[in-house]
């Protein structure tokens, strides 16, 4: 399978190679986001499924083209609740962001700093975590956070709260925030732990020997040479985070507005197929430039 | 015992002055990493302005060494004194002595004017004077066009000369090299041997430098010491290290020598005559100047002499008064500037002769097969304890 | 890097908050209570109501099927993907191509979910099994890519030169050389593309139809409904499922990344 010229004998095997998972990914990938800007531009309509199709043979493009409408997207604009979704989305994700970074940076340094024999156990420590299921690691919060939960029973325990206090977070932004913290935080500490780790030790003995103390080296050298780490883990949890729907549905209350939640109730809850269509082709385009500086930055890194 | 070896490069010799204070004093120094001690109970005095070499094979303790100086490692045992000052517990980073790494260390975010003026920063000089060294510098070290370069846009020596000139900008007390040339090829670093001589001499600094390259440190040197397990083997100019190497282990590592093994015997032997100590080599009568030698007799010795210094001949020599062995030659290897030949003694033992190529290859008139008289004088070889 | 004082500390904190709330739940699975918060003593009696909830046992066994086939599937689309990124130095589209790789890996789901529910809808596949299969088929083959395709980065080339250079053809070379050295890799890929699918809840959510549904989905309608410590007792089953899992391939691994490096010292030492 090496270069064409090294393999003249590979034959169409060659091209299957790239051919099948193309295809693949054009047939289940692409097309279904087409077909989704499509809806998002036609009228609901009560029959199931419940949107008229727009597109129906090749011949029909005038047709198409007529039938066309933003009233999706008019009706999204009129209505606050969406703006104000798409809004506290990104809050929310910005903030569970930095706070990943804060969490997570100190736990990726202490493991690249370990002693090279450690080190794959740390990095497995990290990830077993990330095979259990998202939904469980969620759900094992609810018992933690919920008024008459754990967390409450340990803090009266101590004497923090009164015997009849208890904890609110449940049901709070709170609760979205340290749920996301928790999900997302391998996700976080990998990459910055990558770029970490394969950091020249010498240079930091240079900037010591250069006159530099250990906390501004910090600063200076180890922290600008772990951007691109910082980069790749805030574009791999910002762009989840923001279309996130079991977090803010299980812990989040009423006031919790995610955009991924509001489509959800579009879609199984009001079944408006389009409506639904027309948030989801809105969150993409608000995430199409953190999900270009995340494709760029993968291809830095090969 | 060493004789003197005539004038001493640039006159520059403060270990000898007998009140000279050192610059740098490592006392009693001993490093052990769990039950493996890199460093031995080690004394040495450097002095100021001096080139110094720590030559020996990896693993010999050097690069500790110099790290403890650096402040990256603490001595177990002992101290440091730069000038006249303990500076054990120092951290690297108040520590007056800047170290070019082996690895360059550049920092690769950083243009190669930020990485000169890097260490200027940290003692947070006014902007004006900042630049003005690091054009000094860059100018010293020839890079002033690739200042705004990063390093990965260099080659291996601009990147070497970055660090150069980025360890020097603070105008250390000591710059500590390590293995400062290694990585790159053989022309290059016969250039730059030259130009760091140069650099030290201008500055007036003092350097020390690590290699396992005897050839780098002969040549760049005011002093070498020869280390071997955590220990210092001999201390001495390069001339010195290399004529009279005070044992085995130095002889053998620096340079290409013959070592036959032998025993002492009382009278003058063989050919020997007045002032010559006589030793037997299993056979071969080898006599020695009386001063050279400080074994009595019966005591087993090694006698050892370097190639260049065996004279190689068709014609049996006809003067008494030096030592000859007649042989073989076995092979040739030719060297472009020198020639070795490998003669076979009648009892199989080999020894070689080197000999300057000053006539043309065509004309030489000893070749593989012939018989022939190898000969060198009595103050030629040395004599080593076993 | 030297290590700070702190590390220990901060790495402990952070360990502690990872596994804590796993602990916690997996605990109170054997708890007799039906309270969640209140220890009523020791237990199995969710694991046995677990075992006779049929509806329960109907999505865990969907969920095994789904996660099988996707994962072997897109195991295998995924390790061509990655072929194709590696070893072909450039073919049309090569960057989209790329980019289609890697977009899944933080699409948010519900829009691949609903996505992908439009096209299912729009080519009139009833929905089902086998279209929540093909979805996660199509994210986890993204994974898998990429975990091979960091395998093939790294992978020696003058081994299959060799073998070409010793009359193996491309294709048979494929098999006898590079998939035996790059298969730790492949086996990871699977074991990933498995337990993605057997955690997704979203995007099976929206592909699903009848009698398709899978364990998330049934534990999520559950939830919904509150804490109870049967969904506890299934939550444990599946943690350690893939604990084991998760154990025994990295130490397989780690004995076959072990050999593999000896093979190819001793085929590097061969050619020298």
């Amino acid at each position: 399978m090496a270069e064409v010229t090294a393999s003249p004998h590979a034959g169409p095997a060659r091209w299957l190679v790239v051919a099948v998972p193309y295809v693949w990914l054009l047939l289940f990938f692409v097309a279904p986001f087409l077909i989704i800007l499509k809806i998002s531009l036609s009228d609901t309509a009560i029959a199931m499924p419940p949107y008229t199709p727009v597109f129906e043979g090749f011949g029909a493009i005038g047709d198409f083209i007529s039938q066309l409408d933003f009233e999706n997207y008019a009706f999204l604009a009129e209505d606050p609740l969406y703006l104000r979704s798409y809004l506290s989305s990104l809050r929310i994700a910005a903030i569970s962001t930095c706070l990943l970074l804060f969490i997570g940076y100190p736990i990726a340094l202490a493991m690249a700093r370990a002693p090279t024999s450690i080190r794959p156990t740390l990095v497995m420590m990290v990830i077993l975590p990330f095979w259990t299921s998202f939904l469980i690691r969620v759900y094992a919060w609810i018992g933690i956070l919920k008024p008459e939960g754990l967390l409450t029973l340990l803090l009266q325990a101590i004497g923090i709260l009164g015997p009849t206090e208890q904890v609110q977070i449940f049901r709070t932004d709170t609760a979205v925030f340290i749920g996301i913290v928790y999900s997302y935080l391998p996700f976080m500490v990998l990459p910055l732990y990558a770029a970490l780790e394969k950091m020249d030790a010498t240079l930091l003995e240079a900037a010591s020997d250069l006159g530099c103390p250990p906390w501004k080296a910090f600063w200076k050298i180890t922290f600008p040479l772990s951007l691109p780490g910082v980069v790749a883990g805030a574009m791999i949890c910002f762009i989840p985070i923001t279309g996130e729907f079991v977090i803010p549905d299980l812990l989040g209350g009423a006031e919790t507005l995610m955009i991924g939640k509001t489509l959800w109730t579009e879609f199984f809850g009001n079944r408006d197929w389009p409506l639904a269509s027309a948030v989801a082709v809105l969150l993409l385009l608000v995430l199409v430039i953190p999900i270009m500086i995340f494709q760029n930055q993968q291809q830095k890194v090969r | 015992m060493a004789k003197s070896l005539g004038p001493v490069k640039r006159k520059f010799a403060p270990w000898t002055e007998p009140g000279a204070v050192p610059f740098i004093r490592f006392e009693n120094i001993t490093k052990r990493y769990g039950d493996f001690t890199a460093v031995s109970n080690l004394n040495l005095d450097i002095y100021e302005r001096e080139f110094f070499s720590l030559l020996g094979p990896s693993g010999c303790g050097k690069t500790t060494l110099m790290r403890m100086l650096a402040g990256f490692e603490e001595p177990t045992e002992g101290r440091i004194l730069l000038q006249g000052k303990d500076i054990s517990g120092v951290p690297p980073y108040r520590r007056p002595t800047n170290m070019m790494f082996q690895s360059y260390a550049l920092f690769p975010h950083m243009t190669v004017e930020k990485n000169v003026a890097f260490g200027l920063e940290q003692d947070n000089l006014p902007k004006g004077e900042i630049q003005t060294r690091v054009e000094e510098m860059l100018r010293l070290v020839k890079l002033e066009e690739f200042a705004k370069r990063k390093p990965g846009q260099l080659s291996g020596g601009q990147r070497q000369r970055v660090a150069l000139a980025r360890s020097l900008a603070k105008r250390p007390k000591v710059l500590l090299l390590d293995e400062p040339l290694g990585a790159l090829d053989r022309k290059l670093r016969e250039e730059t041997q030259f130009e760091l001589m140069d650099i030290q001499h201008t500055l007036g600094l003092t350097f020390l430098i690590v290699t396992h390259d005897q050839e780098e440190a002969m040549t760049v040197s005011d002093r070498i010491a020869v280390m071997d397990k955590g220990v210092i083997v001999q201390v001495a100019t390069p001339a010195e290290i290399y004529e009279a190497p005070n044992c085995r282990y130095v002889a053998d590592f620096i340079g290409d020598i013959n070592i036959m093994e032998g025993t002492v015997v009382s009278a003058s032997a063989g050919r020997g005559e007045a002032g010559t100590v006589g030793i037997d080599c299993d056979g071969l009568p080898v006599a020695v100047e009386q001063q050279q030698c400080t074994a009595a007799a019966g005591d087993k010795v090694a006698f050892a002499i370097r190639p260049e210094k065996v004279r190689i001949s068709l014609d049996q020599p006809v003067d008494t008064s030096v030592n000859a062995a007649y042989g073989e030659v076995w092979d040739i290897g030719y060297l472009g500037d020198f020639s070795v030949f490998l003669v076979k003694l009648p009892d199989d033992r080999i020894i070689r002769a080197a000999q300057a190529n000053v006539s043309r290859l065509v004309d030489r008139p000893i070749t593989f097969g012939d018989m022939v008289w190898l000969r060198w004088p009595h103050d030629a070889g040395l004599v080593l304890a076993r | 890097m030297k290590p700070s004082r702190f590390d220990p500390v901060v790495l402990t904190l952070g360990f502690a908050f990872l596994y804590i709330p796993i602990i916690i739940l997996v605990i109170y699975s054997f708890n007799a209570s039906r309270l969640v918060t209140v220890w009523g003593g020791f237990s199995l009696q969710w694991y046995s109501a677990m075992w006779s909830n049929q509806g329960l046992m109907d999505a865990a066994w969907v969920t095994a099927r789904v996660g099988v086939i996707s994962a072997t599937i897109g195991t295998i689309l995924g390790t061509l993907a990655a072929l194709a990124l590696v070893r072909y130095a450039r073919f049309p589209g090569k960057m989209a191509f790329s980019g289609m790789i890697y977009a899944p890996l933080v699409m948010p789901e519900v829009i691949t979910g609903l996505s992908l529910l439009l096209l299912f809808v729009a080519i009139g596949i009833d929905r089902g099994f086998w279209t929540v299969t093909i979805a996660h088929t199509t994210f986890t083959m993204c994974y898998v890519a990429i975990v091979v395709q960091s395998r093939l980065l790294t992978f020696d080339r003058s081994l299959e030169e060799a073998a070409l250079d010793l009359g193996s053809p491309p294709v048979r070379t494929f098999f006898k050389i590079t998939l035996p050295l790059i298969f730790p890799a492949v086996a990871a890929g699977w074991m990933l593309a498995f337990t993605l699918s057997l955690d997704d809840l979203v995007i099976a959510s929206f592909t699903t139809g009848p009698g398709a549904t899978t364990l998330p989905i049934k534990i999520y309608s559950q939830v919904r409904l509150g804490v109870t410590p049967e969904i506890n007792a299934i939550c444990t089953i599946l943690i350690g499922l893939v604990t084991i899992g998760v154990i025994a391939t990295s130490f397989t691994s780690k004995r076959t990344e072990l050999r593999r490096i000896r093979d190819e010292h001793v085929a590097q030492r061969g050619a020298a």
